[in-house]
């Protein structure tokens, strides 16, 4: 039965594949994401800017947005957690979100370990910025995985380099010789099942999106062509000048990935980007939040 | 043979392994001119309704597609496929292609918690298994509808001449039974 709802929890993220996942503050902005082709969307008090501008710590979301946010879209709404809080899991679970984001924007409530996931019903969704972080994250019970990248920044730099580190670590275990991937379990620290897995299957076993500083359309589709299989854009949209335009680019940018000239027609006259920091400016490392 | 996929976002690739698997060729959908491409079925996917609904109209694509089905282009929709075939939509008031007269139900099982898998008959055939993942269900259909299978009293399989919706998925399952019967259909109209 356990296994069952793993599987199905597995499987929604494979219908938000080809998709793009919104951070939304209220009811109103859910809405506008629903209506440029968001396929989910990500309920949260503050985009990751504004967590970086105000400092101090940041929790899960009030229930009462959620709830709105909920009552807003028919599409599925996901929440943050910070990393080993498995009380606001718990309060999640309770209102039914559809996806948990164990996430490095909050400020981490455990140095150690990470929520237990194999005691929920409800999925969840982990950052990682190597492969080692990504199946420790899966072992946990983890049914979806994004790129960490670097929240709130703007900057694609993390991200693209989370994504190629993932992507040819991968590549490594393929090559490896299968009488030497029980040491490669050990130095990665997870299960000899999942390392075998990744050896036969040339993939994560769950899906992997792009997250973490995406912002244009060009952005997105670089992600895609690194292997992504979807992209979560944080404070990209609400924080642009033309959040409504900026979404349904994305949106098409990341179904057109590989054809530049509909790249080319969306990315045209957007308004203002996000203005962003480069990464070198920033002091906050959320990336290194949770091993 | 050769059956389209749309392939604007959702489990596309699911479908193109059944295929596979079939030994039937397919092709993806992305954009208008992909429609150009001579094809015997097109395949509607899972996903999110209102992001391919969005997508269709934003890339020229929808009134051909409907076009194409109302002139008898064999097609199958799974899940958001499904919402995007009815007529009528219950709890949404998007028009989408409309050509089966369903009234349709969007989320009809809840939240995710709600998502289940079981064992069921369809048109006939038994333990055929059966995915839904935040799935609709059929509440009502016209005289032209065929009820192709039944889960807990609710209608989740209809069929209406080359029309062929599920509201579960059969993409998800290593069972070929339902593109078969879908690839059938296709037979059937090019002779």
């Amino acid at each position: 039965m356990k296994n069952e709802r793993y599987e199905l929890n597995k499987e929604l993220a494979q219908m938000l594949k080809g998709g793009v996942i919104m951070d939304v503050t209220n009811a109103e902005q859910a809405k506008i994401a629903e209506k440029a082709g968001a396929c989910a969307v990500m309920a949260l008090e503050r985009i990751p800017a504004d967590i970086r501008a105000a400092g101090g710590v940041s929790r899960m979301s009030d229930p009462k947005l959620i709830k709105e946010i909920q009552a807003a879209v028919t599409i599925p709404v996901m929440a943050k957690v910070r990393i080993g809080h498995f009380a606001e899991a718990q309060i999640l679970e309770a209102l039914e979100i559809d996806y948990i984001d164990e996430s490095e924007v909050l400020s981490p409530a455990d140095d150690i370990y990470h929520i237990n996931k194999h005691d929920f019903q409800v999925p969840f969704v982990c950052g990682a910025k190597n492969l080692g972080e990504a199946l420790r994250r899966i072992d946990e019970g983890a049914s979806m995985i994004r790129t960490k990248g670097e929240p709130g920044t703007g900057d694609v730099i993390q991200a693209v380099k989370h994504m190629r580190l993932i992507q040819s670590e991968i590549q490594n275990l393929v090559s490896t010789r299968a009488d030497e991937l029980f040491n490669k379990a050990k130095e990665l620290q997870v299960s000899y099942d999942l390392v075998k897995y990744v050896h036969e299957n040339g993939k994560l076993p769950v899906v992997n999106f792009a997250a973490g500083g995406i912002a244009t359309p060009a952005d997105a589709s670089l992600m895609m062509q690194l292997g992504a299989e979807g992209v979560f854009v944080g404070s990209g949209i609400f924080k642009s000048g033309d959040p409504a335009k900026r979404a349904a680019a994305i949106v098409k940018a990341v179904t057109n990935f590989k054809d530049a000239k509909v790249l080319a027609e969306v990315s045209e006259n957007l308004g203002e980007a996000m203005v962003g920091i480069n990464e070198e400016e920033i002091e906050l490392l959320m990336r290194e939040r949770g091993e | 043979m050769k059956i389209g996929i749309l392939a604007l976002q959702g489990a596309f690739i699911e479908h193109a392994k059944m295929l596979q698997a079939l030994n039937v060729d397919s092709f993806e959908i992305r954009q208008k001119k992909d429609l150009d491409q001579p094809m015997d079925g097109i395949i509607l996917p899972g996903g999110e309704s209102t992001t391919m609904y969005k997508l269709l109209v934003d890339l020229e694509m929808f009134d051909i597609i409907k076009e194409k089905i109302i002139n008898g282009l064999p097609v199958f929709g799974t899940c958001a496929g499904l919402l995007l075939l009815a007529k009528t939509v219950h709890n949404h008031s998007n028009p989408y292609i409309q050509t089966m007269d369903i009234v349709a139900r969007k989320n009809a099982y809840g939240r995710q918690l709600g998502s289940f898998r079981t064992v069921s008959s369809f048109a006939g055939k038994a333990n055929v298994p059966f995915v839904f993942i935040r799935a609709p269900y059929v509440e009502s259909i016209g005289k032209d509808v065929e009820v192709l299978a039944v889960v807990d009293d609710k209608i989740v399989a209809v069929r209406q001449g080359n029309q062929l919706a599920t509201a579960f998925h059969p993409e998800l399952t290593k069972d070929l039974s339902i593109h078969e019967y879908f690839i059938d259909i296709c037979k059937k109209a090019i002779s």
